[in-house]
């Protein structure tokens, strides 16, 4: 997998995960084809675009497109599932995820993005276990009584 | 603004967060995020210390501003800071800033080191991961240097914990496919192919894709995880779905890892041991029927999980392509899928059936599917599922069916897509040319493709219908009949006048006979194009004028006066007043004979590789590579960047100067059936003579190559990023050389055909270096003598340093320079032994030689050599300077190079430390 993007209906880009090196200049132009040629799909159209020598991978959740690049030897099928497994962790994280929660805690989302997939490839397939991981970490950060003290803005 | 659900809030982004998007316009946006920044570089350079959590707050507000595409130039150092936190969400947000906005700057990288070295170290599973994500997500040399080393022993050692390892193997993956010089293997080798066994089915998945990666570069150090990993699939395909627990997709066993060891797999050939060779034959079987068995959920999920697995199971058997009865069920079952009510599915089987065609054992079984194919290139809603039907089309095609295919892509261009339009002209010019049995259908199928989608046929389809009609005697009369015809038409496409006036002007005669397509009506009917077109065009249209002066007497006066009309005579163009001028004067004076022979009929062209199939490989090949001439990959099968461009002219430099005298690539007698997409190369090997190379580094004339029957000598000259080699071939023989034939992997116009015995030819090469570069062109020379073919390569020796501009400078300012191009990479050193004696004019001579200018009074060591000199390239120049230390004591050389670029530096120390 070379990247991961996440943007809305309107082209507004909430997250961005590249797995190999690549120029700002070339992320910005990778963000821009993808919106247009994603959001130009229409409803029930294949997941699967060829784009200059990548296999574009998509799929929409409700507001939000989850597009990713993957090499031509990538399987699509089991990629949509990566996806369909990434969404499911952040909806138990935070329960029924919507678009909002990743613009508010964007922090989190890469987070959990971290724990599943590293360098493109996927890390951790069970549910329960990232489930775990990321609960052990919240737990590190909850028991520490004064953040709970700290102020607000 | 949601409510957090879980860990701290941080209230103040939260809050700031909602203020961005409340904004009404862009400005709004601008204003808020600079007051943001104000405010956060006052808390930063306050006299307060900021506790961790307001830096968090703070450090974790600047991402977000970056990450609405906004530049950030300060707050790395509170990011650095927060690593070294032993608080869980400040370590975090530490990281998350650090891999997102990588700093090259070297103090933060080595702080960033530092904490990274510390959480490697610190045993908690959490902050190990942390840190090792670090490393993947920013993935720099720098990092690599520093870990690379290290992470192997994380992986390997029995006491790490099980989401570490999984952490350090696809980190060392990550590492390893862009620095993988830096990531050693050796002893660990063996133990990362013994995780495949490991109990924990997570750290399989892992140590697979390494494994995968790994065994790509290197087979056979990883050969003992095939039957690890047969093993290992057998055991996932026969389990029943509860045993694997949690990794257990929706009733599929484990389909990441299924995928990831029959990928791992591909990377060799079928197993040789029987018995693991029959187990995998067994799990393949299984998983074959699997798919066939009723759905256990009605799920997508579920779905596309069991049929991940099938299809990388279909690529596996068609890798090995060597059992008929499964490639024939695959085959099968992917046959299903064509009409499957999932578009994903259509799209998936399409594309798998196009690879199948090519197997012998399967192409047949493809080819009963050819109605549903072409009904889905007449059905489908969605482009990119009609393109794979294209695609599989092609590959289906054979002489038995080549008609009917052509015939449905033709019919389906009058409608198809833009974006695609192209590739199918290509595709179907190729077709026709390859299965053509009747060269009148071929001539048919490419009028029509010009009428259809004229503005997409490119030169090469033209250039080609062209070269097959005067190389096929048969079919000139019918093709001259049928362009007449087709220019009949009130609109025509250009490029179908192009084809109509070169035709017509060989091969007129041919219909003259007839009073419907006498000469003055060709001549008319050409000439009412002429004006709509534009200046190649007419150019070509002109010299179609003059072959009718020699074809048809009785139209001179004619096309006289229209050569004499003062919209040819002073036409602004200079290339049309020019041959305006020269036909009309040659008409003038030449007699008929002179006439006949000038305007002969056109040789026939040497048979070559189809231009239209290189250009479609192009199209095919890497889409990443620059503007290469790719045909250079096919030649050298090396995929290295080499970015140089070469042209041959003889006499004029117009572009449309006899535009029908392409060569790109040299004929590699290859039957077109094979390595139609792939890049590999079918060139027959002839060794490559390249012995007297290094002897060209520092100087420019000379002989490069010499056998009992030629010798191959080259004068050449360099200024910047321009250069001119002229190429002499001379016969050392006293008999003729046949189809003499000399084509640079480049690009090259061909030689004077035959070379007398004892006579020498010459060829000019003109070179333009685009940027840097290591490999040099190959001039590939073909020709017969007496009845043998005669087949030799030489590498010329176009080299880097040929670029050189000689710079005079000061001790001062070299002084300087040397400091500025202080980063390691920047520079180059090589210490070696002498191989000729060491003699301080001849080591002048050499670095002068070299292209550089050699500065005296600069080392405090007079023995010392010194030089400086800048390369040019199109894209940039780049300033080299050079140092050279002899040891006459021990024999040896130090040689130092340092430039702004390190491919440069490796290249120029490589080529000069070959000299001494």
């Amino acid at each position: 997998m070379h990247f991961l993007l996440l943007f809305s209906r309107q082209g507004k880009l909430r997250l961005q995960k590249w797995f190999t090196p690549i120029t700002e200049r070339e992320k910005k132009k990778v963000i821009r084809d993808m919106t247009i040629l994603v959001l130009a799909r229409t409803p029930r159209s294949c997941n699967f675009i060829q784009w200059r020598d990548m296999k574009i991978v998509y799929r929409r959740y409700a507001s939000l497109y989850f597009c990713t690049g993957l090499d031509n030897q990538d399987n699509e099928l089991l990629c949509l599932e990566v996806l369909h497994r990434y969404v499911e962790l952040l909806d138990k994280y935070f329960g029924n995820v919507c678009e909002l929660d990743i613009i508010f805690n964007f922090e989190k989302a890469y987070y959990i993005l971290d724990e599943f997939l590293m360098g493109g490839e996927i890390q951790e397939t069970s549910k329960v276990v990232v489930g775990t991981s990321i609960e052990e970490a919240d737990t590190i950060q909850e028991t520490l009584e004064e953040y709970m003290s700290k102020p607000a803005y | 603004m949601p409510a957090v659900s879980k860990g701290d809030g941080m209230r103040g982004l939260a809050v700031f967060i909602s203020d961005i998007r409340n904004c009404k316009s862009k400005e709004a946006e601008i204003k808020r995020i600079n007051k943001e920044l104000a405010n956060i570089r006052s808390k930063f350079k306050g006299d307060k210390a900021l506790d961790g959590y307001s830096k968090k707050k703070y450090v974790c507000k600047l991402l977000f501003i970056f990450l609405l595409g906004h530049d950030i130039d300060f707050g790395h150092m509170e990011a650095v800071n927060l690593l070294s936190s032993n608080k869980y969400t400040e370590k975090q947000i530490g990281y998350l800033f650090i891999s997102v906005l990588v700093n090259s700057n070297s103090d933060l990288i080595r702080l960033i080191n530092n904490a990274i070295k510390n959480d490697l170290a610190s045993r908690n599973p959490t902050f190990m991961n942390l840190a090792l994500h670090c490393i993947a997500n920013v993935g720099s040399r720098e990092m690599a240097e520093a870990f690379a080393s290290e992470i192997p022993s994380i992986l390997v050692a029995g006491d790490t914990m099980d989401s570490v390892k999984q952490s350090a193997a696809l980190c060392l993956l990550r590492l390893n496919r862009t620095s993988t010089d830096l990531v050693p293997m050796g002893e660990w080798t063996a133990r990362v192919v013994h995780l495949l066994n490991d109990q924990h089915l997570g750290v399989v998945t892992a140590a697979a894709s390494l494994i995968t990666t790994l065994a790509q570069k290197s087979p056979d150090d990883f050969k003992t995880s095939i039957s690890l990993a047969v093993a290992r699939l057998s055991r996932i395909v026969t389990s029943a779905s509860i045993d694997l627990q949690d990794y257990t997709y929706y009733f599929v066993a484990a389909p990441w890892l299924s995928v990831k060891l029959l990928r791992l797999l591909q990377c060799y050939p079928p197993p040789e041991d029987a018995a693991i060779r029959s187990r995998l034959t067994e799990c393949l079987e299984t998983i074959l029927n699997k798919a066939q068995e009723p759905p256990k959920s009605k799920k997508v999920q579920h779905s596309n999980a069991k049929n991940a697995v099938l299809f990388e199971a279909i690529t596996l058997i068609i890798h090995h392509d060597s059992e008929p009865t499964l490639l024939v069920r695959a085959c099968n079952q992917l046959g299903q899928f064509l009409q499957h009510r999932e578009t994903n599915l259509r799209y998936l089987a399409l594309e798998s059936m196009c690879t199948l065609a090519s197997s012998e054992f399967s192409h047949e079984t493809v080819k009963t599917h050819i109605e549903t194919v072409i009904n889905a290139l007449k059905t489908e809603r969605d482009v990119s599922v009609r393109q794979r039907a294209v695609d599989l089309l092609y590959a289906m095609c054979d002489r038995s069916n080549a008609k009917q295919i052509v015939a449905e892509m033709l019919s389906y261009l009058e409608t198809a897509d833009y974006s695609i339009r192209e590739e199918i002209v290509l595709k179907v010019a190729i077709l026709a040319e390859k299965y053509a049995v009747d060269y009148t259908w071929y001539v048919d199928t490419i009028l029509n493709l010009i009428r259809i989608a004229g503005d997409y046929v490119s030169e090469e389809v033209w250039y080609r219908v062209i070269q097959i009609v005067i190389n096929r005697d048969d079919v000139q009369g019918y093709a001259a009949k049928t362009v007449f015809e087709a220019l009949q038409a009130p609109a025509c496409h250009e490029n179908l006048v192009k084809v109509g006036g070169y035709i017509l002007g060989e091969f007129g005669n041919l219909i003259a006979g007839d009073s419907r397509s006498s000469p003055l009506v060709q001549f008319n009917l050409l000439h009412s194009k002429f004006h709509l077109c534009s200046v190649p065009t007419r150019a070509l249209l002109l010299s179609a004028y003059i072959k009718f002066i020699n074809l048809f007497p009785e139209v001179k006066t004619t096309i006289q006066d229209v050569l004499r009309s003062d919209s040819q005579l002073r036409n602004a163009d200079v290339e049309l007043q020019q041959r305006a001028v020269e036909y009309l004067r040659l008409s003038c004076i030449a007699s008929t004979d002179i006439l006949a022979t000038v305007l002969e009929e056109m040789p026939p062209f040497p048979e070559r590789e189809s231009s239209i199939l290189a250009k479609l490989k192009r199209k095919k090949g890497p889409g990443n590579l620059p503007d290469i001439d790719d045909a250079r990959r096919h030649v050298n099968g090396s995929t290295e960047h080499s970015e140089i461009t070469e042209h041959t002219k003889k006499g004029s430099t117009h572009p449309f100067d006899d535009p029908l005298n392409l060569s790109s690539t040299p004929s590699t007698g290859a039957s077109l059936l094979v390595d139609v997409f792939s890049d590999s190369t079918t060139l027959a090997p002839v060794d490559v003579s390249e012995e007297n190379f290094p002897r060209f580094v520092c100087k420019n004339n000379g002989v490069i190559f010499e056998n009992q029957l030629l010798q191959i000598g080259l004068k050449s000259e360099y200024r910047q990023n321009l250069g001119r080699m002229y190429v002499f071939f001379g016969n050392k023989t006293s008999t003729q050389f046949l189809s003499f034939s000399a084509s640079l992997n480049v690009h090259a116009k061909t030689v004077e055909p035959i070379i007398e015995g004892g006579a020498q030819v010459q060829q000019i090469l003109n070179i333009e270096c685009i940027s840097d570069f290591t490999d040099a062109p190959l001039l590939s020379i073909q020709f017969r003598y007496g009845g043998a073919l005669q087949n030799i390569a030489v590498k010329l020796p176009v080299m880097l340093n040929k670029f050189f501009q000689p710079t005079e400078m000061t001790s001062q300012d070299f002084f300087q320079r040397w400091k500025q191009l202080g980063i390691p990479q920047q520079e180059v050193q090589k210490i070696f032994k002498a191989k000729h004696p060491m003699d301080t004019e001849v080591a002048k001579a050499k670095i002068l030689g070299f292209g550089v200018a050699l500065l005296d009074g600069v080392d405090p060591n007079p023995a010392n050599f010194v030089g400086a000199g800048v390369i040019h390239t199109k894209n940039t120049q780049v300033g080299c300077l050079l140092r050279l230390e002899p040891n006459t004591q021990a024999q040896m050389y130090r040689l130092t190079l340092r430039t702004s670029r390190d491919s440069v530096s490796q290249r120029l120390c490589d080529l000069l430390s070959e000299q001494f």
